[in-house]
């Protein structure tokens, strides 16, 4: 009861922060190789704020836009899976013929790592967007398109028999039983899928276009900024829990008999 | 037994003859229905009784339309039955709501789903809300409602579709006992209201012969129909009609055939 006045989530970090903070100050770690918090703290402060300036000072006040060029390709990459995932989701879950024609390829095709595809990418679609949308897509396709179909094929016996007892033909019993039935399923793979996304985001910019923040922290990491590397992950780490809330809150939203249910 | 070439004038709503239904299992073929021959007048309410297991529910699903005998046919209005229509819809022991949908929603799906227009059952669901009790619930969601008053959507999202048969599939055989009671008080009004033909499904006795004008006393596995037995009780029916002399006479009957059955099937049982 007198915990809920603790912020219970600040322990850890804190704690972490300032064991690393103690690491650089003690000289636990080797001398200008990792930052201090302090110091990645200003580095980003000024590389989100700072005046754009070309000669000494090459990301100050960049980030917002890298941010957008990652979000961007982010939020196309994921749009295309989802258009994709879902309805194809739906037609291996519900169709026999559909699940065991798609079924066993897209179950070889994904474990190969989203890494693996890179030069596949690069060779195909060259160092574009289309390679960063295409590794983005293929990476958060899977997760949508497993879950959907699992969420299709729970659907209860029991509200299938019930709709088609009503007059319900199998249009109507895809979109008004199947569907809603998997809704929990898909939003469970869309969180998975924008997770994967933004690795494959970071991937791609990393080797197959020039910007972005994967771009940014492998040019950081070639000239020794290892404050700003630090700092990209930070901004990552953040934009990924906030598109995770995002579905989240959607899901909440949308799902409201759900929470019903649980509270009951 | 109805003989073919008498056929009374009423043709029945439904009628089984001599439907087998096998299923295939691990250890075998499995006979769940043997010989079953039932017919179901117009306005006739018609209980079926047997203990778990003895293949009551595979029968009601297979007039349902969602099941098909191995052998012999059945037919609704003369027709053989292949599908699920709402001309014989279906109450299942669990309400099988749409949890999506709240009451309102859950009511008028079929309504909807069959293109009828709004101004047809819009005064349908606001009478049938008022017969079953849930007028105030018209916007909850099925899982802030009660077993009883989930059953109670169930009942009333089939009987909006004016049903020529209703198919009950021990509807209340998952709630508390004072609640079943109510509920079968509520069925006997609402039934007395419309009139339509039913087969319900139970394995409780006092249930059978409180609500049905003919019970058929069902087997063990395999499921046989082993006597069908008129309810000469008056109605309508109030919940004090259980405690008639003539009700106990037909209880100890009915309770009689299900001893001997039970005697049989245990001297039957090979470990």
């Amino acid at each position: 009861m007198g915990g809920r006045r603790i912020p219970w989530f600040l322990i850890l970090p804190v704690l972490l922060l300032g064991v690393w903070h103690l690491a650089v100050e003690q000289r636990w770690v080797t001398e200008g190789i990792i930052p201090a918090p302090a110091q990645v703290l200003e580095s980003w402060r000024r590389w989100i704020f700072g005046a754009p300036t070309k000669s000494l000072s090459p990301y100050s006040g960049t980030w917002v836009a890298n941010v957008l060029y990652s979000g961007r390709r982010v939020l196309e990459g994921f749009a295309l899976a989802a258009l994709v995932a879902i309805p194809l989701g739906i037609f291996v879950g519900w169709n026999r013929l559909v699940a065991r024609l798609v079924d066993p390829s897209i179950q070889l095709l994904r474990p190969v790592p989203i890494t693996a595809w890179l030069p596949f990418a690069i060779a195909v679609f060259g160092i574009y967007d289309a390679s960063a949308l295409f590794l983005i897509g293929l990476g958060s396709f899977y997760p949508i398109v497993v879950n959907t179909s699992h969420g299709v094929r729970d659907t209860n016996l029991l509200l299938l028999r019930a709709a088609r007892m009503l007059g319900a033909g199998e249009r109507t019993v895809l979109l008004k039983v199947v569907l809603p039935s998997a809704l929990p399923s898909i939003f469970t793979g869309l969180r998975l899928g924008v997770g994967v996304a933004w690795t494959a985001v970071i991937v791609a910019e990393m080797i197959a276009v020039k910007s972005g923040l994967g771009y940014v922290l492998w040019d950081a990491y070639y000239v020794g900024r290892m404050d700003i590397c630090v700092a990209t992950m930070f901004s990552v780490g953040l934009l990924g829990f906030v598109s995770d809330q995002i579905i989240l809150r959607a899901s909440q939203v949308v799902l409201r008999w759900r929470t019903l249910e649980r509270h009951a | 037994m109805p003989e073919p070439a008498r056929r009374p004038a009423t043709a029945p709503v439904a009628e089984l003859r001599g439907v087998f239904k096998e299923f295939s299992g691990r250890s075998g073929r499995l006979v769940a229905l043997e010989g079953i021959d039932l017919r179901i007048e117009p306005k006739e309410f018609a209980a079926v009784l047997g203990p778990s297991g003895c293949g009551k529910s595979t029968l009601l699903n297979m007039v349902a339309g969602f099941d098909r005998p191995t052998r012999g046919e059945v037919l609704f209005r003369g027709q053989p039955v292949s599908r699920p229509d709402p001309r014989r819809s279906v109450v299942f022991q669990e309400a099988a709501l749409f949890p999506w949908f709240n009451v309102l929603d859950n009511i008028t799906f079929g309504p909807k789903t069959c293109g009828v227009a709004a101004a047809d059952y819009g005064p349908r669901v606001e009478a049938l809300l008022e017969q079953v009790g849930l007028r105030g619930f018209e916007r909850h969601y099925p899982a802030e409602l009660s077993g009883g008053m989930k059953q109670r959507v169930g009942i009333a999202r089939v009987l909006v579709m004016e049903p020529e048969l209703l198919l009950m599939d021990e509807p209340f055989g998952s709630l508390d006992a004072q609640t079943r009671s109510v509920m079968q008080e509520l069925l006997l009004s609402v039934w007395e209201r419309h009139h339509q033909a039913v087969l319900f499904i139970t394995h409780d006795v006092e249930e059978a012969l409180l609500l049905a004008d003919t019970v058929c006393v069902m087997t063990a596995r395999p499921g046989r129909i082993k006597k069908r037995l008129s309810v000469d009780l008056p109605r309508p029916r109030p919940l004090e009609a259980t405690t008639s002399p003539r009700f106990n006479e037909l209880k100890r009957e009915v309770l009689g055939l299900i001893r001997e059955e039970s005697l049989r099937a245990a001297s039957d049982e090979p470990r």
